[in-house]
């Protein structure tokens, strides 16, 4: 009996330790093949151009000493500056906007039981699908009459299509964890229905606001399509379409301060993000699973 | 204490209609849903309905004045053969990533949700690809796949596997698969993130039962896990289905459509005609035949969350 469980027990060690193993070597091959245009991404970026363009040479390691030009070339000799700005300012309006619509939208559909609630719910998560590539010929056509063209406005006005319908579809999941006794005690408590949603309810969302904030720059910053089809003035752009079209001269491609730049835009987006996963995985579980 | 005071004083106080009206749900759900509809309405809905109409219109962007031409347009669009071979580029596209995205995010999640040190690290490294902005990655990926420099080239060639560069992005087939794999590399970590919510759902117990059934890591794995997140997986794999087939931005940047229109989609096949090429009816009509198929993805889409909603 007792020799059963001593073998037993040393079978579990020897597969636990073989688990172990199994979890470390996968974790670090995913992280490499995830990562590695970004890991060469930095080593080009600070590459001498005699060491960049020699076909001969190791291209993970840096034959020539490494240089920072490239990368002081960015910033001083073109728009890219501008267009990390840009980049802020869109986002941040964009999710000031998303968060105004969306969370009285998620409350009313989450909370106030209405029969027209679940179609609504699913027919606002339907628009999610609606992509870009339909709509930017026509919504081209809005802009311009609505004299928006080649300004930082048309996208402020256009990217909340795209992050209202996700922001909703988050927050009904989060303000579905919410017991509803803690409204019905602050509406005891004096409030208003209104109230206990202001004063009560939005506080205990925070960390699903915070969530939508993240989700929502990040699709901002990614957004391409509309981007090209709406600005063409290079002091207008963002990040994600001025890279591209303005680092490129001709056929020339400035490709260390190309690398940096994206390297740069990349690593904070990445940061914030990771430090919200876990809310943004909560979220969406209870989105799917509770409308 | 406050709480016994609080209330008769609310009601007796002299802001009563006002907090009638706060409380009156019917009023206050609409009031509160309304704002995203109007705005939705007036920037999807009417778009929409505006690229309808520019389908059958001869509206160009020298000339933008309306005139119906019925079915002009598609006529014109179905006699070019880029747009079939653009069609059929679209399905390879999409359904080659969606297989990997739904496999590579599913292997992805499991390691994800797995306690090990360093998780951080490798989450963030893990995540780049789809935080990053799409754009500033395939351009990463149009250097990582250069045809002189590309490290992958010299990797090969030092193990002795290839004499010459493989031109990546120069030849039909290894340009469509190499904006396959970006999309795939760009989207896994979304799917990934998705199935782990999934696993996250999974109750700790039965798993722990599975283990003390004596189950191993694959019998729990197909036997437990995958049907329990099957919704999860389908809902990822949807999602990357339908973000892959209106996407334009990859082979956009990555080869332009090119070499000859072998890696040219529906979505930039309408923005070359629509924008670039100033035919705007005739890219309405491109961009429009992505809907029927859409909308049946949209539609499957909805039955994965029903499923996930029953279990």
């Amino acid at each position: 009996m007792s020799t059963d469980v001593a073998a037993l027990r040393r079978k579990y060690a020897r597969r636990h330790a073989a688990a172990r193993c199994g979890v470390y070597g996968a974790a670090v091959l995913a992280a490499l093949v995830c990562a590695l245009p970004f890991l060469w991404s930095v080593i080009s970026a600070f590459k001498q151009n005699q060491d960049l363009y020699n076909p001969e040479s190791n291209p993970f390691f840096f034959n020539k000493p490494a240089t920072p030009d490239h990368v002081t070339f960015l910033f001083a000799d073109t728009p890219f500056l501008t267009f990390v700005v840009n980049t802020l300012i869109v986002g941040a309006a964009v999710v000031a906007v998303t968060l105004v619509l969306a969370l009285p939208a998620a409350y009313s559909l989450a909370r106030l039981d209405r029969p027209w609630g679940t179609p609504m719910g699913i027919a606002i998560f339907m628009v999610y699908l609606v992509p870009p590539s339909l709509l930017f010929l026509s919504l081209t056509r809005v802009v311009v009459a609505l004299h928006l063209e080649d300004t930082l406005w048309s996208m402020i006005v256009v990217y909340p299509t795209i992050t209202v319908p996700v922001s909703v579809w988050l927050l009904i999941g989060f303000l579905k964890a919410v017991p509803k006794d803690v409204e019905e005690q602050a509406m005891v408590d004096g409030h208003s229905r209104l109230g206990a949603f202001l004063r009560v309810v939005l506080p205990l969302v925070f960390p699903g606001i915070v969530a939508v904030v993240v989700f929502s720059f990040t699709l901002t910053s990614s957004e391409f399509v509309y981007a090209l089809a709406f600005v063409s003035a290079s002091p207008e752009m963002v990040v994600s379409t001025g890279v591209p079209t303005q680092l490129v001269r001709g056929d020339v491609f400035f490709w260390q301060s190309l690398q940096a730049s994206t390297v740069i835009t990349a690593v904070p987006i990445a940061f914030l993000f990771n430090l919200f996963l876990d809310r943004f995985v909560t979220g969406f579980t209870m989105g799917a699973v509770k409308t | 204490m406050t709480r016994a005071e609080a209330a008769p004083a609310a009601e007796a106080g002299a802001p009563r209609a006002k907090a009638g009206l706060a409380d009156r749900e019917g009023f206050l759900a609409w009031v509160m849903l309304l704002p995203s509809v109007v705005y939705i309405a007036a920037l999807v809905g009417v778009p929409f309905l505006l690229a309808i109409a520019f389908a059958f219109s001869d509206v160009t962007t020298g000339d933008p004045s309306f005139d119906l031409v019925g079915f002009r347009n598609f006529d014109a669009v179905f006699a070019d053969g880029v747009f079939w071979r653009a069609l059929r580029n679209t399905l390879v596209f999409t359904l080659v990533s969606m297989a990997l995205i739904v496999l590579f995010g599913k292997i992805l999640a499991n390691i994800l949700v797995a306690d090990f040190r360093g998780k951080w690290v490798v989450r963030f490294l893990v995540l780049l690809p789809w935080t990053t902005p799409v754009a500033l990655s395939t351009i990463s990926w149009l250097w990582f796949l250069d045809s002189i420099y590309s490290p992958v080239d010299w990797v090969l060639r030092h193990l002795g596997l290839i004499d010459a560069n493989i031109v990546w992005l120069g030849r039909p087939g290894t340009a469509m698969a190499s904006v396959i794999a970006v999309q795939t590399w760009r989207l896994t970590p979304l799917a990934a993130v998705i199935v782990m919510a999934g696993l996250v759902a999974i109750p700790r117990d039965i798993d722990e039962a599975a283990r003390i059934d004596g189950a191993g890591f694959w019998r729990r794995m197909f036997e437990v896990t995958i049907p329990l997140t099957l919704p999860v997986i389908a809902v990822a794999g949807l999602f990357g289905a339908i973000m892959t087939f209106t996407d334009m931005t990859v082979p956009y940047v990555l080869t332009r459509g090119g070499p000859t229109h072998s890696t040219d989609v529906l979505a930039s096949w309408a923005y070359f005609r629509g924008i670039e090429g100033g035919d705007v009816g005739q890219g309405a009509a491109i961009a429009l035949f992505l809907f029927p198929l859409l909308l049946a993805g949209a539609v499957a889409i909805l039955r994965a969350v029903r499923r996930l909603e029953a279990q």
